[in-house]
């Protein structure tokens, strides 16, 4: 990308990186004492890694702009130089405006501290004054809903009312530019949903916030435009949408073989040996398309005789956001008794699923569904490219709905 | 210029950090905030029974009050010692124990130290208030000499804000710093008068060796809270004029250090 390239065609620019690089130093020993420093006539020997190669772009004012790449491309250095916790070696960054930066929740909570004067502790951290606090105290302890705990010590809170309480204030320092780094998956659902309404508020009051990622579904719903780093470069930036499927098309090479990214528990008398994913061509596969045929085939094993079995299969995204589970009791498969081997398979004449990255999670349950016989959390992880239909917009899946178009008075 | 704005729109979160390390200094422990006063209190009781009682060590009386108690003049050393080396202690952990702050959001970083550094001046306070007390009581009326004592405690907080800011980001970048400190502190203990009267070292050493040893800035201030609150006397033009000179320029070194190394902070932490 060239320098200067503006994301977001209109509004003034509020973030500008400039050919920013940044190095970090991997150290071979972990001691830095002095001692090895004195023998050895320097510190410690290490290895130079380039986080960031002469990365530029700018980010216009109002906009939500979605960095994403895989692990160790550089978007979370990008994001904390932007938020000013690493100094870049070469090149320079400017900010406009007050900037917030939601790295890791309640970030210097004192844990034998009350809540409110961690409140108020984290709200100073983060640029703010007693009086403003003040104001908005009410504001952060109802969004957290902690209202009943607020005095007692943070230490005694669960991890979910931690964070719960850490965002709340965060996201009350009502901040021009708001920095996120992937955590926008916190507490229960109903948090979730007023993270979300918040989100929506401070987009649609102008505010700018830049997201790294890797759940592209939330990118390509929360973002106008996204960065993708390859390699601490800036591979390719743009409309959030063509950036997501450029993405994920390339991330189709190279998924083959990937398998069991989960947990796994069960008794054992029956066990999902292997699951696969086939395409449109009868082939096994991990990438497939929005609109194909598709099959889930479960290979299963009975060492003993198993009655009235149930077999299920799940569909997650990479964030967490359960898309489906169907099973075969629901939907009176009726299998009376399984022993030895076999498949079931779940037939899916049009995958209504959007461009993204999916896991599959199986299971073999009795009947009632309270005995876990196998269960394989994220057994297999398959991408899916754009297809028809074809929705830019963003999203999980498709509704596979029909436009039709009627004017009255024909 | 970013920079002395930073610093001014930090002042909060400075008074709120310090808040922070006062509250929970004493947090859990049942004599709390006693414990400030009674560890000096048991190291003077300590050190009169061993300097004073087995070792016969008798200063002379304060001159021109005539005050003759050992405790009294052991304190009048001890408590700016005292504040010395826990400012050098607790700021050469604070930015190492709030490596998850650094990492995790942007402040300004010497808030941190400046946070611990007010945390320890105000248990000195408390300390110095209840010394007054005492010398009071022994008729020492040193209620007229409390503004120069407010004086001579800001110069020295000046002196040790500057070497607090030196041992935070050295003991980031050299993690044995902590273990060498524990050296350096002894050694300078007893390179200071606490336990014995200046005139012990001025009686046994001369010439350059003398020299080095008042070179010791500790050796001045002692010198000078001895002075004021012991003799009831000012400290010498000399003392006070090269106190000013090397706290500020120990607190320009600190600032000019940590400006130097505090870049690379979150990635060494």
């Amino acid at each position: 990308m060239k320098e200067g390239d503006q994301l977001g065609a209109t509004g003034r620019p509020v973030i500008v990186v400039d050919s920013v690089t940044k190095h970090f130093r991997l150290y071979n020993e972990r001691n830095q004492t002095l001692k090895a420093a004195i023998m050895r006539g320097r510190r410690a020997r290490f290895e130079d890694l380039v986080a960031l190669d002469d990365v530029s772009l700018s980010v216009a004012e109002g906009t939500t702009v979605g960095l994403i790449g895989e692990n160790g491309s550089g978007k979370s250095t990008l994001l904390k130089c932007m938020a000013r916790i690493l100094r870049p070696d070469s090149g320079t960054i400017r900010v406009d405006g007050k900037i917030s930066a939601l790295l890791e929740l309640g970030a210097g909570f004192h844990p034998e501290l009350s809540g409110r004067e961690n409140v108020y502790l984290n709200g100073s951290i983060l640029g703010l004054s007693t009086k403003e606090i003040d104001r908005r105290f009410d504001g952060i302890v109802e969004f957290a809903g902690l209202a009943r705990f607020i005095d007692s010590p943070v230490k005694n809170y669960s991890s979910g009312m931690y964070v719960r309480l850490g965002f709340s204030v965060a996201i009350n320092v009502s901040p021009d530019i708001l920095l996120i780094d992937e955590v926008l998956a916190v507490g229960d659902e109903q948090f979730q949903t007023k993270c979300a309404e918040k989100f929506a508020e401070l987009r649609a009051n102008g505010k700018t916030i830049v997201l790294v990622s890797h759940a592209l579904g939330s990118v390509r719903a929360m973002c106008e435009t996204a960065v993708w780093l390859q390699s601490g470069k800036v591979r390719a930036a743009g409309p959030a949408g063509d950036i997501a499927d450029q993405y994920v098309s390339e991330m189709h090479q190279g998924r083959e073989g990937e398998e069991s990214h989960g947990g796994r528990w069960g008794s054992g008398e029956g066990v999902i040996e292997r699951v696969e994913l086939i395409g449109p061509d009868g082939q096994p596969t991990a990438h497939v398309r929005t609109g194909d045929a598709v099959t889930i085939r479960l290979h299963y094993r009975a060492d003993e005789s198993i009655a009235r079995p149930v077999f299920g299969v799940a569909v997650h995204t990479l964030g967490g956001v359960h898309v489906t589970g169907p099973n075969t009791r629901e939907a009176e498969v009726g299998i009376e008794k399984i022993i030895g081997q076999g498949h079931v398979d779940l037939q899916v004449p049009r995958l209504l699923l959007l461009p993204g990255t999916y896991d599959l999670s199986v299971s073999l349950v009795d009947h009632e569904i309270l005995h876990i016989f196998d269960f394989r959390q994220r057994a297999v992880r398959f991408d899916v490219g754009p297809g028809e239909p074809q929705e830019s917009f963003g999203g999980v899946t498709s509704l596979g709905g029909v436009w039709r178009w009627q004017p009255d008075g024909e | 210029m970013s920079y002395s704005r930073d610093l001014l729109d930090s002042r909060e979160l400075w008074l709120n950090l310090t808040l922070r390390e006062l509250r929970s200094k004493y947090k859990r422990s049942i004599l709390g905030w006693g414990w400030s006063l009674l560890n000096p209190l048991a190291t003077m009781a300590i050190f009169t029974v061993v300097f004073s009682v087995l070792l016969k060590s008798d200063p002379d009386p304060g001159n021109p009050s005539g005050l003759h108690v050992f405790a009294l003049f052991l304190l009048c050393g001890l408590l700016p010692w005292n504040y010395l080396s826990n400012c050098l202690t607790g700021g050469m952990f604070t930015l190492v124990g709030n490596a998850n702050l650094v990492k995790k959001v942007y402040f300004p970083r010497e808030t941190l130290v400046a946070a611990s550094v007010a945390s320890w001046l105000v248990s000195f306070l408390i300390e110095m208030a209840v010394l007054l007390v005492a010398l009071v009581v022994f008729g020492n009326m040193v209620l007229p000499w409390i503004p120069a004592l407010i004086v001579l405690m800001l110069i020295q907080t000046v002196f040790t804000l500057g070497v607090a800011l030196i041992f935070s980001i050295l003991n980031v970048y050299f993690r044995d710093t902590q273990h060498l400190v524990g050296i350096l502190l002894q050694v300078w203990f007893y390179g200071t008068p606490i336990i014995y009267p200046i005139k012990l070292v001025q009686d046994h050493a001369d010439g350059w060796m003398l020299r080095l040893y008042e070179l010791n800035p500790m050796v001045q201030f002692v010198k000078a809270y001895r002075n004021l609150l012991y003799d009831l006397r000012w400290p010498s033009a000399a003392t006070i004029a090269y106190l000013v000179a090397v706290s500020f320029a120990v607190l320009a070194a600190g600032i000019a250090v940590f400006r130097r190394f505090e870049g690379r902070l979150a990635e060494e932490l």
